[in-house]
């Protein structure tokens, strides 16, 4: 995987209290999160390197408080860090003027926040052409990219309602919009449906996913919802105590947790919704007969694994057999679930 | 000294209270000792007061200094040009207004024509009852032969309104984004809000002319102080999301403020605007005392003169425009933007507008063809003001009446007011302070416990200690009075839900009051007496007591409550052994509020004739005596915020260890 990197983030440190630089210098090394709180500092995103690639889901998830948030807006510089490097699209982010910092914001970056972050006073069509008002593009032109973004996100005849005459979900929906109005590269989502309730988290989770089909962005999602990341994630980074616990994909949290945290995380999770047969090849031992597509989960191919009598199952991905799959251990996963 | 470190996080713990308790007691019987020492001569005069000699002359001094500014630094100089462009302003609005004749030679507007627009206005903001209560107040005042005199008072506050807006809201916002301006600013407020406004009179009137310009000035900076706070407090309230959504839409930092802040803040701002035009219509009819006409001054001659008819008029019109200003910018607080179909026609979009403009554009046509709709002449108006005053006077010296006024008049002052006054004039110099001291301790800790002692030393040391006294018995009297009668009141009306609200709707309404309107029923029935003087602050340090009371029983959680019933308690037990220590908080925020507002009336009362420091301050204003002004000035504010500072201290205490919400 050595796709184009669009967010690369080296050694982050974000520590919050009276003198954080002065502090993290004469840190001595090793020092863990509680060490540090009990020096009187916080450290919200604690020595954290990931990168983000072009077009790639990356999903955040922790518990409150475990820095993810904090992360989030280290990359987009609402937060400065303590220590370390995060570039963005090959800029230092610590290094960009106010002016260029603006200046980024306006062209690549949208935000969606967990309580929605609208505007008050303004009505739906001017919440969402707020970044263009900004930017100073004249009245027309943001009004006609304002209209289409509404369009977009499901809320058409609704443009002139103020937030407070909306639902949770429309509201978040304005949210979304406004985000977009600018076409940025890279999108970051802040708990977004948390704040609604679960009939409509899913549906916005499926309009997410329509979106994003659609658009193809870079995107930084954070929630602490373990069902919500494996629905949409390509990668997922497990952070505790402002530290990262693990990234990977969902498929390897799964099968191979890292650590004992991530492990206690991924018990109760049914691994056969989430193990797809492409992980379970192996390229040295093709087995014979029909192929399984490489995409499909474990839980998909639950009757096959049961009737086939095979013990090595072919799997192709897109048309081509990439490997074989050992039909008895797809059987364990599949067993463990139940 | 490290044994009173009375220090408060130890609040709750049993030695520290022992502790604080421990000092104060022995504070205590220090000055009861010495005040016994003084009863049987033992006590040399040096210790009762302090000798004339060794006062420093803090007014001769702050004399030099304010001469310096004035004159050598040019400040006088500075200010006489500001005066030239607010005076230009002045004279805009005075001509508007009531038709003084200056640029730009258009008014005065018809009388209609502002009843209409105000009615139009209220109609936007609440409803066909605002518009009526608009309009009504208007034709009211025209109709009762007061127009010219409120429009004089109506041309001062729009100038003086919208100043303070600017400024307070300009100075919140840096006390906002820098905290050495917040940290400067903070001790000055507290002091402007507890300086007797007479303190504000004269400087205005030595940098800016007598007359509205100086009135303008004092009611400006008058109404100051809350915009900063509520500016302040309404940033800092901004959602971090809402900014973050601000910053990631790539704002500039002045973007952010003009878009994302200052809208976000858009209720406690307009909170702020409501408290500013409240405060500018209470001092503007103050500023009658440095000769501002308009509704003060003539409310003032009246009651000068006991023509007590014509002064109810005057205080009914003063009611009635400060309830309609209050209850239309409150409106206009919770007020929310509602959305326009799609595919509204622009005159339906703005027909309020167009509305407003219409009725004001057809009134003043119409007024060039009917005389009584652009002008009530002197004989037309309905004014009773002969006929009242004869009523009120027969009704005072019908028997029953006056024997009770007499009675309650010789029961006050012989037996409670008076010995109370002399006692506490007996209590020697350091004694008092001592005892001020020991309450301020044994309530607040050391920290208030120091400032009492500093504040009160400096009041001491001013040379003007008996007065100071005076005031403070005025206070103390008035105050204790206000909470025998209103603590009771709000204990009553909070049993029910119903009367709950209406006696805090009746509060709500009467805080709105310019303060001198409390002067005129106190006067009717005691007439110009030092009786009057209690009982006019007496009816305002009741309302904040009752208000407060009532607001703290009812905020008592219910769980509580239903323990306590649960438990068997009967209503009496549950009054005493839960709401009452549960309500104590809240009710000692409505105790601060009724001192403070008992030092504010005290001071108006001098008109009266009082021998406190009000009176000294009054006589002040008819020369240049700008020394000793803020010497007094600074007398009663000092006092004002021993307590201030003590009973905060001791209620946000208290609210903290009973884990209740701010």
């Amino acid at each position: 995987m050595t796709a184009d990197i669009v967010i690369s983030c080296k050694n982050a440190w974000k520590i919050f209290g009276s003198d954080p630089q002065k502090y993290l210098k004469s840190m001595p090394s090793g020092h863990s999160f509680d060490d540090i709180r009990a020096d009187g500092y916080i450290a919200g995103v604690k020595d954290v390197s990931i990168d983000v690639n072009r077009g790639e889901m990356l999903v955040i998830m922790g518990l409150s408080g475990s820095g993810k948030s904090t992360l989030v807006r280290c990359f987009s510089r609402l937060h400065d860090i303590t220590g370390g490097t995060i570039t963005v699209e090959g800029q230092d982010l610590m290094s960009l003027s106010e002016k260029e910092l603006i200046e980024l914001r306006r062209s690549k970056m949208g935000m969606v926040f967990q309580s929605f972050g609208l505007l008050p006073h303004r009505t739906v069509l001017e919440n969402v052409a707020f970044p263009l008002e900004m930017r100073g593009q004249d009245k027309h032109t943001r009004r006609e990219r304002a209209l289409e973004v509404v369009k977009l996100v499901g809320l058409e005849g609704r443009e002139e309602y103020f937030p407070r005459e909306l639902s949770g979900g429309q509201q978040q929906r304005v949210g979304i919009a406004r985000s977009l109005a600018i076409e940025p590269d890279i999108w970051f989502l802040d708990e977004p449906f948390s704040a609604l309730d679960p009939l409509i988290r899913r549906e916005m989770q499926d309009e997410f996913l329509r979106l994003q089909g659609m658009l193809g962005k870079t995107i930084v999602f954070i929630t602490h919802d373990f069902d919500e990341a494996l629905r949409l994630a390509d990668r997922i980074a497990i952070m505790k105590d402002g530290a990262v616990e693990q990234c990977d994909t969902p498929d390897q949290i799964v099968l191979n947790p890292a650590t004992e945290y991530v492990r206690k995380f991924t018990e109760e999770i049914d691994k056969a919704r989430v193990v797809h047969a492409g992980v379970l090849a192996h390229a040295g031992t093709p087995g014979e007969g029909d192929p399984v597509d490489a995409t499909a989960s474990v839980q998909d191919l639950a009757r096959l694994l049961v009737q086939d009598t095979r013990a090595i199952i072919p799997v192709a991905k897109s048309g081509k057999v990439i490997g074989g799959m050992d039909r008895a251990a797809a059987l364990e996963i599949l067993l463990e679930a139940s | 000294m490290a044994d009173i470190t009375g220090d408060l996080k130890a609040d709750t713990s049993g030695p520290a209270q022992w502790t604080r308790g421990k000092w104060a007691t022995i504070l205590l019987l220090v000055a009861v000792v010495m005040t016994l020492l003084r009863y049987a001569g033992l006590l040399p005069d040096i210790l009762h007061r302090i000798p004339e000699a060794l006062i420093p002359p803090f007014a001769t001094w702050l004399d030099v200094f304010f001469n310096f500014v004035k004159d050598d630094l040019g400040l006088l100089t500075l200010t006489r040009t500001l005066t030239e462009g607010l005076e230009w302003l002045l004279d805009v609005t005075a001509n508007l207004m009531f038709g003084k004749r200056r640029w730009p030679h258009l008014g005065p507007i018809p009388w209609t024509a502002v009843a209409g627009v105000a009615a139009v206005i209220g109609y936007y903001l609440g409803g066909w009852r605002m518009a009526l209560l608009g309009a009504g107040t208007f034709i009211w005042t025209a109709l009762i032969g007061q127009w010219k005199i409120a429009m004089e008072t109506m041309s001062v506050l729009m100038v003086a309104a919208p100043l303070a807006f600017f400024i307070g809201l300009g100075l919140g916002i840096l006390a906002w984004k820098y905290v050495a301006v917040n940290r400067a600013i903070k001790p000055i407020l507290s002091v402007l809000q507890t300086l007797p406004f007479f303190t504000y009179l004269l400087p205005a009137v030595i940098f800016f002319k007598v007359g509205p310009t100086a009135g303008a000035v004092a009611t400006t900076i008058y109404a100051i102080p809350p915009m900063i706070l509520m500016t302040t407090l309404g940033l800092q309230k901004v959602p971090s999301e809402v900014v973050e959504a601000g910053n990631m839409s790539g704002c500039t930092k002045w973007q952010l403020l003009r878009h994302v802040y200052l809208p976000s803040a858009r209720t406690e701002i307009l909170v702020g605007v409501n408290q500013v035009i409240m405060l500018c219509l209470a001092m503007v009819v103050l500023t009658a005392f440095i000769g501002m006409p308009g509704l003060g001054a003539k409310l003032l001659a009246m009651m000068g003169s006991f023509k007590l008819g014509r002064s109810f008029e005057i205080g009914v019109t003063i009611v009635l425009l400060a309830v309609t200003l209050d209850r239309m910018s409150k409106a206009w607080v919770i007020k929310q933007p509602e959305h326009f179909e799609r595919d509204t026609p622009w005159w339906r979009r703005h027909i309020v507008l167009l509305t407003g403009i219409g009725v004001f554009v057809f009134f003043c046509i119409a007024a060039q063809f009917v005389q009584v709709f652009a002008e009530i002449g002197r004989k037309q108006n309905f004014s009773q003001g002969k006929e009242i005053d004869t009523a009120i006077k027969a009704f005072l010296a019908f028997d029953p009446v006056q024997n009770t006024t007499q009675a309650i008049r010789y029961v006050l002052n012989v037996w409670i007011l008076n010995p109370f006054r002399d006692f506490l004039l007996s209590i020697p110099t350091p004694a008092f302070i001592l005892l001020v001291v020991a309450f301020a301790l044994s309530l607040g800790g050391r920290k208030p416990a120091i400032y009492a002692a500093i504040f009160f030393g400096l009041v001491a040391l001013s040379g003007w200690w008996d007065r100071s006294v005076i005031t403070l018995y005025s206070v103390i009297s008035a105050v204790t009075l206000a909470l025998l009668i209103g603590v009771p009141l709000g204990i009553v009306a909070a049993r029910s839900e119903k009367w709950s609200q209406r006696v805090l709707l009746a509060c709500d309404t009467a805080q709105t009051f310019p303060s001198f309107i409390y002067l005129i029923p106190a006067i009717m029935l005691f007439g110009i007496t030092a009786t009057s003087v209690v009982m006019s602050i007496l009816i305002f340090a009741m309302v904040p007591l009752t208000r407060y009371t009532i607001e703290g029983l009812r905020t008592v959680p219910p769980e509580m409550t239903e323990a306590a019933d649960m438990a068997g308690a009967t209503r009496m037990q549950k009054l005493v052994k839960v709401q009452l220590p549960l309500a104590l908080p809240t009710m000692a925020v409505g105790f601060n509020q009724a001192i403070m507002f008992a030092f504010f009336m005290v001071i108006i009362a001098a008109f009266i004739g009082t021998q406190d420091l009000g009176q000294e301050l009054q006589r002040t204003l008819a020369g240049t005596d700008l020394g000793k002004n803020f010497v007094l000035g600074i007398c009663v504010s000092l006092m004002a915020l021993t307590f201030d500072l003590t009973i905060m201290k001791w209620a946000t205490d208290r609210k903290k260890a009973l884990g209740l919400p701010d």
